[in-house]
């Protein structure tokens, strides 16, 4: 048996192999060919773009042209050793090990990068297990297959996600009920006209909204679905796709009794409670932050690859704008932070809106643009303040 | 003439054809884009593309 001080020569492990794991990896190698890594996954392993996910119809991509490149191919580029399909049930900090599966591993340091699932609606009725997901390649192959032949696919949701996934769904002339509880969509990110005029160009494209509205059912009725909404109305549909949010991957770390807020809590030096585990992606919540995006996901791997690689780094987040993949209306968001004071003011020619979110000295600290003002997005995007300074 | 890929999203970047919407001019080759250029779909940097082996 390895004694506690041996623990250096130990693997640096990554648990998941989402884009924030695989990045890592990938960053880490770029300062350090020598150390030994390990990357543990639930999944197959298989390196693929996640947000390609809610437009891959479009895109005419299937589950497996999804595929960018096999476990294999990551074990070689990476020199990096892959194990896939294995949970990780426990962490013991102070042993520095893992339960995978069966076995216990050794870690140096260990990474989180466990992601975040999608909230399960637990609906009355016996249509509740019938209504899909999609957050990962596999799921996504599920649904594929579900929807071929079908005609009418309500989305419950609202938000970028659902947005996105109608949009790709109205493209390949299915009809779209959206179903959510905002006044318009995409309320938590864009002010009332950006997200009246996605409203109006999602409908322009054949979407059928049901806003300010929650499912309170969910029925099989014949070969199809029904579900219930809160005003009594009901919408009665072949698939059902639920996009009502994500939810940080935290039950591993709380068991291992590191710190919990939404996310995985971590510094600026995205350590966790524990010296040794660092949180990154999805999962975690640093200086206060999560956020589930991929610019976020992209500058957190480099830090950390550098503190891994021996320098010790501070996070830092420029501006992050967030495209929104719904061609009837592009949009691009700046969102200002939760706690900035000021206002928006808003100009708009139909369905090109430009909304800039100014303090009192005229400071911008926030935009969200649609259609052709979309363009104005490097312009903008150099004048707001970081995210995380 | 080559392809790069962006490792994120899957957009390609061909250097026949530049991408004039970003000001890019077509013939432009990668290593001569701006730094601070982004990937016009996902937001990340030049760093996250890797050369397409036809």
């Amino acid at each position: 048996m390895a004694p506690k001080d041996e623990s250096a020569s130990q693997p640096i492990i990554i648990v998941g192999s989402g884009l924030a794991g695989y990045t890592l990896a990938r960053e880490f190698r770029k300062l350090n060919q020598d150390s030994h890594l390990s990357i543990v996954t639930a999944d197959d392993g298989v390196f693929y773009s996640k947000p390609m996910l809610s437009n891959a119809l479009t895109a005419k991509k299937n589950a497996a042209q999804l595929a960018m490149k096999t476990p294999q191919q990551m074990e070689q580029e990476l020199a990096a050793t892959i194990i896939s399909e294995t949970s990780v049930s426990a962490i013991y900090p102070l042993k520095h090990r893992i339960k995978a599966n069966q076995d216990y591993l050794h870690y140096s340091y260990l990474v989180l990068a466990l992601g975040a699932e999608p909230v399960r609606l637990k609906l009355p009725g016996n249509a509740s297990n019938a209504i899909y997901s999609v957050n990962d390649r596999i799921d996504y192959k599920r649904f594929q297959d579900a929807i071929v032949g079908q005609k009418h696919i309500a989305i419950i949701g609202d938000g970028l996600i659902a947005c996105e996934f109608a949009n790709d769904l109205l493209n390949q002339n299915y009809q779209v009920s959206i179903i959510g509880p905002g006044p318009k969509p995409l309320n938590r990110l864009l002010p009332t006209p950006a997200g009246d005029a996605l409203k109006q160009a999602l409908e322009s494209i054949g979407a059928k909204w049901y806003l300010e509205k929650s499912v309170v059912s969910a029925n099989h009725q014949a070969d199809q679905i029904s579900l219930g909404l809160s005003d009594g109305s009901e919408v009665v549909s072949d698939i059902v796709l639920s996009a009502v949010g994500l939810r940080p991957r935290t039950k591993l770390a709380e068991e291992a009794e590191l710190e919990i807020n939404r996310g995985i809590v971590c510094n600026p030096y995205m350590e966790t409670s524990d010296r040794d585990i660092y949180a990154l992606g999805d999962c975690a919540e640093i200086a206060g932050l999560n956020l589930p995006f991929v610019l976020p996901i992209m500058n957190g791997a480099r830090t950390l690859a550098k503190t891994l690689a021996g320098e010790r780094t501070r996070l830092t987040y420029p501006a992050m704008p967030i495209a929104v993949k719904t061609p009837a209306l592009p949009i691009i968001v700046s969102p200002p932070a939760a706690d900035a004071k000021g206002e928006w003011t808003i100009e708009h020619d139909g369905q090109n809106v430009k909304c800039l979110f100014e303090n009192e000295t005229g400071e911008l600290l926030g935009f969200a643009l649609t259609g052709s003002c979309c363009g104005e997005k490097q312009a903008l995007s150099k004048l707001v303040p970081m995210v995380l300074a | 003439m080559r392809k790069w890929q962006c490792l994120v999203c899957g957009l390609i970047y061909d250097e026949t054809l530049g991408m004039p919407d970003d000001g890019i001019a077509p013939g432009t080759r990668f290593e001569d884009i701006p730094d601070d250029w982004a990937c016009p779909d996902c937001g990340v940097s030049k760093d996250d593309f890797e050369l397409l082996e036809e």
